[in-house]
């Protein structure tokens, strides 16, 4: 399991400030299909928020109703205080975007496209935030500086992602949407983006709200972590706050007079106390293993794969914050 | 200088970027072999007479195919990037820019244009020796020739981007220079339409290919060989009138219709890459 992302690093402001992101009740519907079931979420300045949730799950849409390519069905939406469906350019001009799968531009030179997409957000720099980035510094900043002048359709996977990346952040903006951003990734490729995330958190004010399949990719890189499943958020906290939640049931191992035993409990501190006060030295090979967030999220994805399931299961509704 | 303004510029770099792009690459062959075939095939057949005159078949047809070039580099070349470029995700990173659609647009509008420009160059230089009778020395063929290309790419430019955006994909829109080929033969490009039965002269007027190829033959044909044309004549204002109809109609259709493919973009819409192992994402249907 990964370590979970040291939050205290990050600046994040605490609630009751203004949420870069807020949405309440949000619904989608296609034709008479939902996929969106009243979604709730807050994001604040500084943040990294991961959607995690299966295929499916309706993350995409979620991200793509955010950053206004999309018409929600229902629900209240405000992404830097403004309605997606109202956003003007000036709103534009403050978000990051990069999407699943980018294949444009493949003629163009690396460099030669930052530089051209760097120039439509020269007239919304300000003076505490100047638009574009510099185009060296940035493909200094995702590792790409000895692909400058190379055609982008030369690029490995790992490399383009990395250029999507750049592209999104040419803008410098308040807030960067990552949708699936190492889908499809080797191992070393993954481990270079997910860096790269973590580069990105130490910058000035780049909120990111980002998603994922994957429950070790959201350990690794988000602050918090929302659970997305079949268009209802499922749990949501930081990585230590979902594993207690979740690891409530723990099994106790253990041996007496040449026996094995298994016990599931909910307490298991207390269990293994009392197994101790009343059998003392005669209990041996005592192993007490807490249900991971891991095993339960996995559980939830495999039977949702498999179909058994439309709806969120009970033992995480229970748990919704 | 104002946000638009920027954009507007930015589109004039992406425009001249991607010509030089084509210009530069074996992409070049791929718009200019059809242009090299029809050259070959005129001037196989520049032995045979315009019929009624001693004026040269193959001449007569290599002013009018520059037209129909024309049509293919400038319209039909906009409407295929249009179409792969909402596929491959081109249209939807501009828009997610700010003011990206307007430099977009400004950008295609640019490139093609250039490239119509430069490919007629590189076609009309050799036809210059190739073909005998073409007038290309006076100042009125050359004032004639721009206000042909200009006028032509006003009134054709956004029937491409119309085209491009009705059609769903790059298979679909393969029937379009098919349907040129055979407009062609209805527009008098390589025979007098005058041959043509009457109705089929009125349908070939309909469309602008005809007033394209008329608007050439006028700029590079001696004057006694519009006796072979509708009214023996070149019908200078007529054909200001046909292609200016065409233009008017486009720039009312073509913000409606770019405005409604625009508001399509999604990424769901955009195809991914060909990855093994991994499943195309789902297509929703979108409100609209």
């Amino acid at each position: 399991m990964a370590t979970a992302p040291n939050a205290a690093t990050h600046d994040v402001e605490l609630p009751g400030a203004e949420p870069v992101v807020e949405v309440r009740g949000l619904r989608m519907r296609y034709g008479s299909t939902d996929v969106l079931h009243g979604v709730d979420l807050r994001l604040y300045r500084g943040e990294v928020l991961a959607l995690l949730g299966p295929n499916g799950a309706g993350k995409t849409t979620t991200i793509e109703i955010l950053e206004g390519f999309r018409q929600r069905s229902a629900g209240e939406v405000r992404v830097l205080g403004i309605d997606p469906d109202l956003g003007d350019e000036g709103w534009r001009a403050r978000l990051g975007i990069v999407l699943q799968s980018w294949r444009d531009h493949g003629k163009w030179l690396v460099r030669e496209l930052l530089d051209h997409l760097g120039r439509y957000y020269r007239p919304y720099g300000t003076p505490d935030r100047a638009r574009p980035y510099d185009s060296d510094e940035l493909l200094a900043l995702v590792g790409l500086t000895e692909q400058a002048e190379s055609r982008i359709s030369t690029l490995s996977g790992g490399q383009r992602r990395r250029l999507d990346v750049a592209i999104g952040l040419v803008g410098r903006p308040e807030l960067l949407f990552l949708d699936e951003p190492t889908v499809g990734f080797d191992p070393h490729a993954r481990r270079e983006l997910h860096d790269l995330v973590h580069r990105l958190t130490d910058l000035e004010e780049t909120t990111i709200l980002l998603t994922t399949h994957d429950l070790d990719e959201a350990e690794k890189l988000a602050d918090r972590i929302v659970i997305l499943a079949a268009g209802r958020i499922v749990a949501e906290g930081t990585a230590p706050e979902l594993s207690r939640q979740f690891a409530r049931r723990s099994e106790v191992r253990f041996s007496r007079d040449g026996g094995q035993y298994v016990h599931a409990t909910e307490d298991a501190t207390r269990y293994v106390r009392e197994l101790f006060a009343q059998y003392g030295d005669a209990i041996g090979d005592l192993e007490v293993r807490r249900a991971s967030l891991e095993d339960v999220y996995m559980a939830l994805v495999r039977e949702l794969e498999s179909g058994q399931r439309t709806e969120a299961p009970s033992e995480l509704t229970g748990v919704t914050v | 200088m104002s946000r638009g303004m920027t954009a507007v510029r930015a589109g004039f770099q992406r425009g001249r970027v991607e010509v030089r792009q084509i210009v530069t690459s074996a992409d070049v062959l791929g718009w200019l072999w059809p242009s090299i075939l029809a050259m070959i095939v005129l001037y196989v057949l520049s032995d045979r007479t315009v019929p009624g005159t001693r004026f040269s078949l193959g001449s007569q047809s290599v002013a009018g195919f520059l037209g129909v070039n024309m049509l293919y580099t400038g319209m039909l070349g906009l409407s295929v990037a249009l179409t792969v470029e909402r596929e491959d995700g081109t249209l939807l990173r501009m828009k997610a820019t700010p003011n990206g659609m307007l430099g977009y647009l400004v950008g295609k509008v640019v490139g093609q244009t250039g490239l119509t420009v430069v490919f007629l160059l590189v076609i009309l230089a050799p036809s210059a020796y190739l073909f005998d009778g073409l007038e290309l020395r006076g100042a009125s063929s050359w004032l004639m020739l721009t206000g042909v290309l200009v006028l032509g790419l006003i009134a054709t430019l956004p029937l491409g981007a119309i085209l491009g955006s009705l059609f769903s994909s790059v298979q679909g829109l393969s029937i379009v220079p098919l349907a040129i080929m055979g407009l062609t033969a209805i527009s008098g490009v390589f025979y007098p339409i005058t041959a043509l039965p009457i109705w089929l002269q009125w349908i070939g007027q309909m469309l602008p290919l005809y007033w394209l190829g008329l608007g050439m033959r006028a700029a590079l044909l001696p004057d006694e060989m519009a006796v072979v044309e509708i009214g023996g004549s070149w019908r200078h204002l007529e054909m200001v009138a046909a292609l200016g109809a065409w233009a008017v109609f486009g720039f009312v259709a073509a913000p409606v219709v770019l405005r409604r493919m625009a508001r399509r973009q999604s990424g769901s819409r955009v195809m991914p890459p060909s990855r093994p192992g991994r499943a195309a994402p789902d297509v929703g249907r979108q409100r609209t």
